[in-house]
């Protein structure tokens, strides 16, 4: 298949849809419109797709439930306070166990906040985001193609574990045109059959999805078990990147755009000798924390860089206690630095810790 | 021409003036040419109120950041875009101004200005709508960011639905901003 | 050889019911369960029961069944339904789930003319939770969050969800109907199977509004209890057909 010039929305929406994703439900909020505006079109010439645009988000969610019930791949999109609303249901989705991609496309915030791209949801993304203390697996891209993969790849490993995925972008990656290339769309018929989906008791006994556990002992057998696959799930999905870190002095840590410009810092000062490299969360839950400490027997100072006033950085320091030093560099609201800014931040360090030869 | 292996430029004008589509054209003719490209709309709030911008990178490698703090190119295609944008570009870098519609000179110095009829031009070929073809073919022609061959190759299969007629005249608005361009370089 | 005149329907499980002596919940899952029988969709129907008394719904009716949040019920049956068209989707819900926390989901799945069928069990308070005031509590009523009785002005007047989603376009056929006595409980068994059979035509939205008793949390004796949904509720809340497409004279 041919390049293609296409906005991170679209992409989404077109990776979904090739991936065999049959539902979607949204409400508009920007910037992610252009990706239900896609599904709208995409759907219409699928036969046994469906598109609703949902009263609230609330129930778009719900409706994604409902779906993912019913054993149909399904997705649903939106923006920071959209993602707030939609927590109720992806604590539900995670306590029945059904598989469901969420996309976020993260603004300013918190409130109505503005509509610039950020990181501020990190938080909510990574540490569960709605009540009952669940996970769910968080994959944060920073280019073109990689919304391609990651979208796919979200709804296997969500069918693989049963459990809702957020893919975490920004209005920079949601909005930003770049060229992609396709894989041959996936027929949802050639999937393997779901053995707890509500299709209708035929021939079988009758099924039962639901989170409810009132007997304290059977909720807590279940509590175990869900932590027991994310226990799996660390294992076994955990992705990073690593960006000239072989020799690096300075390790910047940023994942999703704050990478990819941090990425443009790192190589002009290798252009200008100077040693820093980048390790890139791939996935933010699974934090790659072991990755990152092993990291730190070579390099003892790491630069954290979020589009945020700091919240992976915690997880970083958690992953490294003692082993390297830790500094920060946030900006929050919208603002977007240049690789230009990171690069500065980083000499500045180098030089301060006596690294700069 | 240009030997900056990463290249930013800002498209900036009113709603209706084809302003978004010639960032377009250049990133798809970048694609064409198996350049690194990415093309960041104004989006939300920002387009409500009739203007619109859009900024293109082009580059040999991966590109870090889509955005442009200061941008090597501005295509201003009205008043409030040159106020808007001037103090950003790059010092040596090149404005290109739509001369019928910009009523006042850049204050800077250090910066070159190319500045083109469009809308004349666009008027003189029969093809009121196609300024932003005039402009963008002089753009390329004077930057040499991509080849005006693969200007023409892409908005041919932009247009691909409109027919063989709009190709026609896209094309011919399209060499006519080159040969503008051509003709400052002349004289 | 004596002649079998009473069975456990096929789409009713064995187990004994849980709830509360004269409570309407045991004999509308019956009227479900028969229903589902007699149209032989016990094969293909999905049911979404509520979060309150009849959570446990499911242990009862053997169909496949789904959870939804509160409130949501009509939401999650919409992406059920929609996914798999095919399939006899119904919900069932209180006065709180359907009318208050999940009023917004009601409208819309009614106005987009959704072919489900809901059942909307209506007895005025929230049973599970220990008897507060629902949107539908009476005027006067006291309540656990009502003490001196129910307040319009401060607390708002009781709503006529039903009435409320006949006027939305989709919606093709609502009844209210009760459970108080075995003429009341046979014609909300026609209901429910009209209610069944317009989703199975698909044609539309469908709705079955049932008074029903909590002799618990009004503190009254069964008996009572259904007295003074005749005596109280239904001048309310007057029974009959709300709205039928299918009828020319509506
Ligand atoms: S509390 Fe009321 S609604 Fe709940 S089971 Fe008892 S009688 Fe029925």
């Amino acid at each position: 298949m041919a390049k293609q010039l296409m906005c991170g929305s679209h992409v989404i929406a077109e990776a979904a849809t090739r991936a065999g994703c049959r539902f979607y439900a949204g409400y508009p909020i920007t910037p992610q419109n252009e990706l239900p505006e896609y599904m709208s079109r995409r759907f219409a010439q699928i036969e046994d797709a469906t598109f609703v645009q949902a009263e609230s988000e609330l129930a778009a969610i719900n409706m994604v439930m409902g779906a993912s019930m019913a054993g149909v791949r399904a997705m649903t999109s939106s923006s920071s306070p959209g993602i707030s609303l939609k927590q109720e249901g992806i604590s539900y989705i995670a306590g029945m166990e059904l598989p469901a991609v969420v996309v976020n496309i993260m603004r300013g915030g918190p409130g109505l906040g503005n509509i610039a791209p950020t990181q501020q949801d990190y938080f909510q993304a990574t540490k569960g985001g709605g009540h009952g203390g669940y996970h769910t697996i968080v994959f944060a891209p920073h280019s073109g193609q990689e919304l391609v993969t990651l979208t796919m790849k979200a709804f296997d490993l969500a069918d693989a574990y049963r459990t809702p995925i957020i893919l975490l972008g920004d209005g920079l990656m949601g909005q930003m045109m770049e060229p992609v290339i396709f894989p041959d769309p996936i027929d949802p018929a050639t999937l393997p059959q779901k053995d707890w989906a509500l299709d209708g008791a035929r021939g079988r006994d009758s099924r039962l999805v639901a989170s409810l556990h009132l007997d304290p002992v059977e909720m807590e057998e279940f509590n175990w078990k869900l932590a027991r696959k994310y226990d799996a799930i660390c294992e076994r999905e955990t992705e990073h990147e690593s960006y000239l870190l072989d020799d690096a002095v300075v390790g910047v840590v940023a994942f999703g755009t704050a990478a990819r410009i941090a990425k443009g810092a790192v190589k002009r000062l290798r252009e200008s000798g100077l040693k820093a490299g980048l390790f890139r969360p791939i996935t933010l839950w699974p934090f790659p924390a072991k990755a990152l400490r092993t990291l730190t027997r070579t390099i003892k100072h790491l630069l954290v860089f979020e589009m945020n006033f700091g919240q992976m950085v915690e997880d970083v320091k958690v992953s490294v206690g003692e082993t390297a030093t830790v500094h920060f560099h946030g900006r929050p609201g919208g603002v977007v630095s240049t690789p230009h800014e990171i690069a500065g931040v980083i000499t500045k360090l180098m030089y301060r810790y006596n690294l700069a030869k | 021409m240009t030997t900056i292996s990463t290249t930013k430029t800002i498209f900036s004008g009113f709603g209706g003036q084809g302003v978004l589509m010639m960032g377009y054209v250049l990133a798809t003719s970048g694609m064409e040419e198996d350049k690194h490209v990415t093309y960041l709309p104004s989006y939300g709030a920002e387009v409500r109120g009739g203007t619109a911008n859009c900024t293109v990178t082009v580059s040999d490698e991966p590109i870090a950041s889509p955005v442009a703090s200061f941008p090597d190119f501005a295509v201003l295609m009205n008043t409030p875009s040159l106020i808007k944008f001037e103090s950003g570009v790059k010092s040596g870098g090149i404005v290109f101004l739509n001369r019928d519609l910009v009523d006042v000179r850049p204050k800077r110095r250090d910066i070159h200005v190319v500045s083109i009829p469009v809308n004349s031009i666009a008027k003189r070929l029969g093809n009121t709508r196609g300024a932003n073809m005039v402009m963008i073919g002089a753009f390329v022609q004077k930057t040499g960011l991509v080849s005006l061959k693969s200007v023409i190759k892409s908005v041919k299969s932009i247009f691909q639905k409109k027919g063989t007629k709009i190709h026609k005249m896209n094309t011919l608005a399209l060499k006519e901003g080159a040969a503008f361009v051509d003709g400052l370089l002349g004289s | 050889m004596a002649k079998q005149i009473f069975k456990r329907p096929e789409a009713l499980t064995e187990h004994i019911f849980h709830y509360c002596p004269g409570c309407g919940h045991s004999i509308i899952h019956r009227l479900i369960a028969e229903v589902i029988d007699e149209l032989g969709i016990r094969e293909k129907t999905v049911g979404v029961p509520p979060a309150g008394c009849a959570v446990l719904a499911y242990n009862y009716l053997d169909v496949d069944m789904g959870e939804a949040p509160h409130g949501r019920a009509m939401a999650v049956a919409t992406g059920i339904k929609r996914a798999r068209p095919h399939l006899v989707v119904f919900t069932y819900q209180g006065d709180g789930d359907i009318a208050a926390i999940g009023t917004a989901e009601s409208v819309h799945a009614a106005n987009r003319g959704e072919r489900l069928t809901a059942i909307f069990v209506n007895n005025g308070v929230y049973g599970m939770t220990g008897g507060q005031m629902a949107p539908t509590t009476l005027v006067g009523q006291t309540t656990t969050t009502t003490p001196g009785g129910r307040l319009p002005l401060r607390d708002g007047f009781p709503l006529d969800l039903s009435q409320m989603l006949a006027v939305a376009a989709g919606s093709v056929y609502i009844e209210r109907t009760s459970v108080t006595s075995p003429k009341h409980v046979l014609k909300t068994k026609k209901a429910i199977k009209k209610a069944f059979q317009m989703q199975m035509d698909d044609l539309g939205f469908a709705l079955v509004e049932i008074l029903s008793q909590c002799p618990t949390n009004w503190k009254l004796s069964p008996i009572e209890a259904c007295r003074r949904v005749e005596d109280e509720v239904m001048k309310s809340y007057p029974l009959g057909v709300i709205k039928d497409t299918t009828q020319t004279s509506n």
